[in-house]
């Protein structure tokens, strides 16, 4: 099941480990996006550590961890195609982290918040 | 500052048209369509883009003696230009000088026989007319019932001559007044993008009907303000403001060119515009020039990010910088030594990493004008 932030990240639980990206409201307010840069493999995070940068034709803006824990695996496909984002976000992971805390997505918004704050 | 932002006659337009509204230079503007900045930006370069400009000013300037060399007279104590030889339906790029030689801003003029109409940036207007107003011999007239758009790209003279016929016999910086529907429409044969196209002056009562009219045509779809900035970084264009200001020598912004050699040292009109002194000893050895970079990888360098030399010398700011989507990279502009040759590379710094660039020269795309 999704969860989302407040920073307009989607949280997918796969195993002990959360998939991290950006929803299309995200997207579509970015706009063209021209470059990502991702963390390292293996880096500890803190919660809202800024630890991707995203570039686009606008301006450049920052994902932060939405938990502690260690990033596991980083899409390095989206350094060389990073309008991938603005093609299917939902699909176009940045990275994943195995968080520190195992309930750590419990606090976060289901579909229907997520919705009623972007709409 | 809580003042209302301005709305051009095509606002409800740009709103239709599903537009993303954002305050500019005082003025309510689109920035993007759905179709995005990038689509936008390459819809420009292969096909042709609608751009509202009307935040732009529109100024004329009128001898009072209804000879037009008396205009070009006053006319060239503030612009370092050749106005007089400007013969008419022709234009020309020019700056305001201020008395340090800085750039007060910069514009378009044109010989429209018995005055000039000169185009003016948004954040300048007032300033602008202030300053023409100090001119003996001369009306100035603020145009205000008039918008301003531009057409441009490789499909904009299609497009436009089935409007407006004959607007393909016109050549690159052709000024001339043709008739569409009943209303005389201002054109030149110019532009922002490094494309072949036009800007046209239309009467506020019919500008939004001249917009829908080009919208209609196959070739054509509206363009917000964020291609405006990319389509004119990559043509190596400079924005008043961000690549010079007040502070700036023409010599300094690479526009030394826009000087013609009748207004430097030993022409027959040497000088007599503010500044002078300081404009034409620069000319050709000035020690700081805008140039052209290219950043490494494809991190955009924007706006306000310090530069270094190789030894680690501080060198300058960029003064403009984003993704061409033209080139498919990031490029930018800066002031830098003059002394550092093209090729060369020198170093950013961009979130507390060095990032390489290499120096080169201006544009990064080729213009197609219409010559």
């Amino acid at each position: 099941m999704l969860k989302y932030t407040e920073d307009h990240e989607w949280l997918r639980a796969e195993g002990d480990e959360i998939v991290v990206g950006i929803t299309k409201h995200a997207s579509e307010q970015l706009g063209d996006v021209v470059f990502i840069e991702l963390p390292e493999e293996g880096r500890e995070v803190s919660a809202g550590d800024e630890i991707v940068v995203i570039e686009s034709v606008k301006a450049a803006s920052d994902i932060t961890a939405p938990v502690a824990g260690t990033i596991t695996a980083v899409n390095e496909a989206l350094s060389d195609s990073p309008g991938d984002v603005n093609g299917d976000p939902m699909t176009a992971w940045f990275f994943r982290i195995k968080p520190t805390d195992a309930g750590a997505l419990d606090g976060f918004m289901d579909e229907a918040a997520y919705k009623a704050l972007v709409d | 500052m809580a003042e209302t932002s301005r709305r051009t006659g095509l606002y409800d337009l740009h709103v239709e048209q599903g537009a993303r509204m954002v305050p500019f230079a005082g003025w309510d503007m689109p920035v993007q369509y759905p179709m995005g900045v990038m689509a936008e930006h390459l819809h420009t370069r292969q096909r042709a883009g609608l751009f509202d400009v009307s935040h732009m000013g529109q100024v004329l300037v009128t001898p009072d003696d209804g000879d037009l060399a008396t205009a070009a007279a006053a006319l060239e104590t503030l612009i370092p230009a050749d106005v007089a030889g400007l013969a008419q339906g022709r234009q020309r790029y020019g700056l305001f000088t201020n008395d340090a030689g800085g750039i007060l801003d910069d514009l378009m003029f044109a010989n429209r026989g018995d005055h000039y109409l000169l185009v003016v940036n948004a954040s300048c207007v007032d300033q602008d007319i202030a300053h023409l107003q100090t001119l003996a011999g001369v009306t100035v007239t603020p145009v205000t019932d008039r918008g301003l758009v531009a057409l441009q790209g490789p499909q904009a003279a299609t497009a436009l001559a089935r409007l407006v016929p004959g607007v393909d016999q016109m050549r690159f910086m052709d000024s001339t007044s043709l008739d569409w529907d009943g209303v005389a429409l201002w054109i030149s044969r110019s532009g922002y993008t490094g494309e072949d196209g036009f800007e046209i002056s239309v009467p506020e009562t019919r500008l939004a009907d001249f917009a829908r009219a080009l919208l209609a045509q196959p070739e054509v779809a509206p363009i917000g303000l964020g291609a405006r900035d990319s389509l004119r970084l990559e043509a190596g264009m400079p924005l008043y403001g961000h690549d010079m200001d007040g502070g700036v020598t023409p010599a300094q912004a690479a526009l030394g060119w826009s000087i013609p050699k009748v207004r430097r040292s030993g022409g027959a009109r040497a000088g007599g515009f503010p500044g002078a002194d300081v404009v034409l000893a620069e000319l050709g050895s000035s020690k700081v020039t805008r140039r052209g970079l290219r950043p490494e990888g494809r991190a955009p360098i924007r706006e306000g990010v310090a530069l270094f030399a190789d030894d680690g010398a501080p060198i300058g700011t960029v003064s403009s910088g984003g993704f061409g989507p033209s080139v498919g990279g990031p490029i930018a502009m800066a002031r830098i030594p003059a002394n550092i040759p093209d090729g060369a590379t020198i170093q950013a710094e961009l979130r507390g990493k060095r990032v390489p660039l290499t120096v080169c020269a201006l544009p990064f795309v080729t213009p197609s004008y219409k010559r």
